[in-house]
């Protein structure tokens, strides 16, 4: 049986990408950003998953205003990094899982959610800066993706609490896979940050700290945040924090949680990170 | 989901990108989308105001394009996701079009980033601005 043994939470930021991508991690600037991750790569190799699905959003890469799927499983072999107008990022081809992804689009839309199904997808730095910040800069990713694409772009994106359940449907179908499979599941984006209008720069670290808490040990408090205090508090993109709770519902309601990282800036944006394990994991 | 709408109007400084917004804006983003083939950035730079007339814009939608009003496109329905791509064209980070957005120069903007951001005290509430 495939079983989803952690859940991994960061930012997406895509300047991290580009401190990656022109050589400038050892920047102060971007030391500071990047020690955060060391120990994350050093969990990451211990417990060498054989698959991960990667919880993100596309920025106008993959999906134009021509179709917005609110959920859009990539169930293709593989897939390309965007030309985001600066040229592919340099990073390798991700390789998918089309046998699990299938299974799982089968499971959760007879479980209910109504996903859309991509079989051709080019994935942008919401995806690709999170598997730099957990896996280094390899010459192959270390093992398939499953990507799943949120939409946090038009309003409203899901609920929490949607995408909370989303990840318990996807943890019902994955421990329904009959081969013997180590999940990891990521949630990425955030945290607080606004980069639209007169109200950008927008930090609030209190906010961010509260639900790094509450992730951990009250999850069902995290998903009951509404779209309007989210961007209120944490500002009007700080809403892709949702995605987060998809990693959430996959998990066992208590967690060990491994690991927590928090720096402000990175560009426009507070970086957070947290790494939790179920309990039997 | 009215309340809710009425309820993030209130955030100052801010233009959500809602689906009232998305249908107002479809051809200042379908515009930006174009901007990422470099066939595209150059036929828009020769000659910006006649590249823009195939995408069914209105007249106030042309108008901030061409003046790069960064905030009157989104509230005219553009998105930032969409726009960067536009201040990418034009050789701009989104850090320098957040400058920009908020009237801050870069060297401002930046160290007022550095310094853990605007605080959202004073900051939740268009009647906080108003008396500003």
């Amino acid at each position: 049986m495939a079983k989803i043994v952690a859940g991994v939470c960061s930012s997406h930021v895509p300047a991290i990408g580009a401190a990656i991508d022109n050589g400038k991690t050892q920047e102060p600037y971007w030391q500071r950003v990047f020690s955060g991750f060391e120990e994350s790569k050093r969990w990451m190799e211990k417990v060498k998953p054989d698959v991960c699905i990667v919880v993100y959003n596309d920025h106008a890469s993959a999906f134009s205003m021509d179709v917005v799927p609110t959920f859009a499983l990539g169930c293709a072999a593989e897939f390309p990094p965007a030309d985001e107008g600066w040229g592919p990022r340099p990073v390798p081809v991700v390789k998918g899982h089309p046998k699990l992804a299938a299974h799982i689009a089968q499971s959760v839309i007879l479980d209910e959610f109504d996903l859309t199904v991509v079989n051709k997808m080019e994935v942008d730095h919401g995806l690709t800066v999170p598997l730099n910040l957990m896996f280094g800069s390899p010459k192959e990713w270390p093992c398939p993706v499953i990507p799943l694409a949120v939409n946090v772009v038009l309003f409203p994106p899901p609920t929490g609490k949607r995408c909370y359940d989303l990840g318990a449907a996807i943890r019902r179908a994955v421990e329904s896979y009959p081969e013997d499979l180590k999940v990891v599941i990521f949630g990425t984006g955030g945290m607080s940050h606004q980069i639209s209008g007169p109200r950008a720069g927008l930090i609030n670290s209190e906010f961010d700290k509260a639900f790094l808490d509450a992730l951990a040990t009250d999850p069902s408090k995290a998903k009951g945040i509404r779209h309007v205090e989210y961007m209120r508090e944490a500002g009007a993109e700080g809403v892709e924090m949702v995605m987060w709770l998809v990693m959430r519902g996959a998990l066992d309601d208590k967690v060990n949680e491994v690991y927590r990282f928090y720096t402000v800036p990175a560009s426009n944006t507070a970086v957070g990170h947290i790494i939790l394990e179920n309990a039997a994991a | 989901m009215d309340d809710a709408k009425k309820e993030y109007d209130d955030i100052p400084g801010t233009f959500v990108f809602d689906q009232e917004r998305s249908r107002q804006g479809y051809g200042i983003n379908a515009f930006c989308m174009t901007l990422m083939k470099d066939e595209n950035r150059k036929a828009f730079r020769a000659d910006e105001s006649t590249y823009l007339d195939q995408f069914g814009l209105t007249p106030e939608q042309k108008d901030s394009i061409l003046k790069r009003q960064w905030n009157r496109i989104l509230e005219l329905g553009g998105n930032i996701y969409f726009t960067a791509k536009l201040g990418a064209t034009d050789g701009l980070s989104f850090q320098q079009m957040a400058a920009m957005m908020t009237g801050s120069t870069q060297e401002g903007y930046a160290s007022m980033m550095l310094n853990g951001g605007r605080s959202p005290n004073g900051n939740r509430s268009k009647s906080e601005w108003s008396s500003k």
